[in-house]
């Protein structure tokens, strides 16, 4: 399978904030969700690939070629979306738009009107007089319109109402029908565009905890409730996260057949969303730090 | 075809996907030769993971109710119907053998139950 990017073991420090030992892929053709709590490292990752930030150790390659130096060729291949704001405020959309096309050698009007209309932004309207979530859809027209092979979005839902993020997800998934080009995301609201996520790539305090395809992630953790007197210091061992008040505990086991050897009919076996998953690893690691 | 996919079912999607096209096939709503829609398709209409319809249809494919051919789709087999009907069978054999053994554990002769059987086979057919 082709990998449109390819992470090895990059490292990178800020102060005390430290990326390490990061490897993963975004496979061609897929979509690939990078999920983690806030200051996990996702935005650092996706800056990485966007050439905004050099790593200080390991390599990142988009479509197979090393990144080194800057290379504007291989940027102009990358749709990107960001929720931060790098258009001129001032401006209106078309003014905006004429400074943004001429860097595209494969830019489509025809595509851009389209979305514009799809997306109800009026090209006369100033940067600034924009709602975050009409930022967003700009972003998001640009990047769309320039026949790229990989879109990057960082946080992309965010300040989009829940109508919209559902249109979001035809608008990605008819990008992928041809099967050539490939999607990736970063989110820490991990409950809507996780639906058409076809991999997913978890950090958690600037550590890889997996890399693995979305519907195995689902079937190998199972979320545990029951009652305080099944936990002793051996089953507590089993959690990679766990929760326990006064009236019983959840926790969540990345392992579910021990799960199942473990509490048989015991307990509660349900199967988790990527939102319980992403909450227990994150608060489990906290606990054992 | 319909298919429709429950989120609170605890079924994992791909087997509610595999349940409702066997199931469509059986019925005969789907016959011999008809197209399947792509894996690609199938994920966007339901705005689902690719790899999940992709799963879906290797499942079809193992049962024999489906071929895929690349670059030309998926299609549903021309052996199913004689093959759904041996399933059928088998499972209508374990359903007898269950009866047979809860006769068994209620002291139910077996002219008993050939009785019981023929007045509820008969009662369904009038």
């Amino acid at each position: 399978m082709s990998e449109a990017v390819k992470v090895s073991d990059v490292g990178k420090r800020y102060g005390s904030f430290e990326l390490q030992g990061i490897d993963f892929s975004v496979r061609q053709g897929f979509i690939t969700g990078l999920i983690g709590p806030n200051g996990s490292g996702k935005s650092t990752l996706i800056r990485m690939m966007m050439q905004m930030v050099r790593p200080d150790s390991g390599s990142i390659e988009l479509f197979g070629h090393r990144l080194a130096g800057e290379s504007a060729q291989l940027r102009e291949r990358i749709g990107y979306v960001s929720d931060e704001n790098y258009f001129y405020d001032h401006l209106t959309i078309k003014r905006m738009k004429k400074i943004l096309s001429p860097f595209y050698g494969s830019w489509d009007e025809e595509k851009f009107r389209g979305y514009l209309e799809r997306f109800e932004l009026s090209e006369n309207k100033k940067i600034k007089e924009l709602s975050k979530g009409m930022k967003m859809k700009f972003s998001l027209a640009v990047a769309l319109s320039h026949s790229a092979d990989l879109l990057i979005m960082d946080e992309p839902t965010a300040g989009l109402d829940p109508v919209f993020r559902r249109e979001l997800l035809d608008l990605l998934t008819e990008e992928i029908q041809d099967d050539t080009r490939s999607i990736l995301f970063s989110s820490h609201i991990t409950n809507d565009l996780d639906r058409i996520a076809d991999y997913i790539v978890f950090v958690n305090k600037g550590r890889l905890v997996f890399d693995e395809t979305k519907d195995d992630v689902l079937e190998r953790h199972v979320l545990v409730k029951g009652g305080k007197e099944l936990l002793d210091d051996d089953v507590r061992g089993l959690f990679t996260g766990i929760r326990e008040t006064d009236v019983g505990f959840e926790g969540l086991v990345s392992d579910r057949a021990a799960a199942q050897r473990a509490f048989g009919d015991l307990a509660l076996l349900e199967r988790p969303s990527l939102e319980e998953i992403v909450y227990f690893t994150s608060k489990g690691a906290a606990a054992y730090v | 075809m319909n298919i429709l996919i429950s989120n609170s079912s605890g079924e994992p999607i791909y087997a509610q996907i595999v349940a409702q096209i066997r199931q469509s096939i059986i019925q005969g709503e789907l016959e011999a030769g008809a197209a399947l829609p792509s894996i690609r398709q199938l994920a966007k209409n339901l705005q689902i993971s690719v790899i999940t319809t992709k799963r879906a249809y290797e499942e079809l494919e193992r049962e024999g109710l489906i071929d895929s051919m690349v670059g030309k789709g998926s299609f549903v087999s021309g052996i199913n119907r004689e093959f759904i009907r041996e399933q059928r069978l088998k499972a209508l054999e374990a359903k007898l053998a269950e009866a047979a053994e809860e006769s068994r554990a209620l002291q139910i002769g077996r002219d008993e139950l050939l009785h019981m059987l023929s007045m509820i086979y008969e009662g369904e057919e009038s």
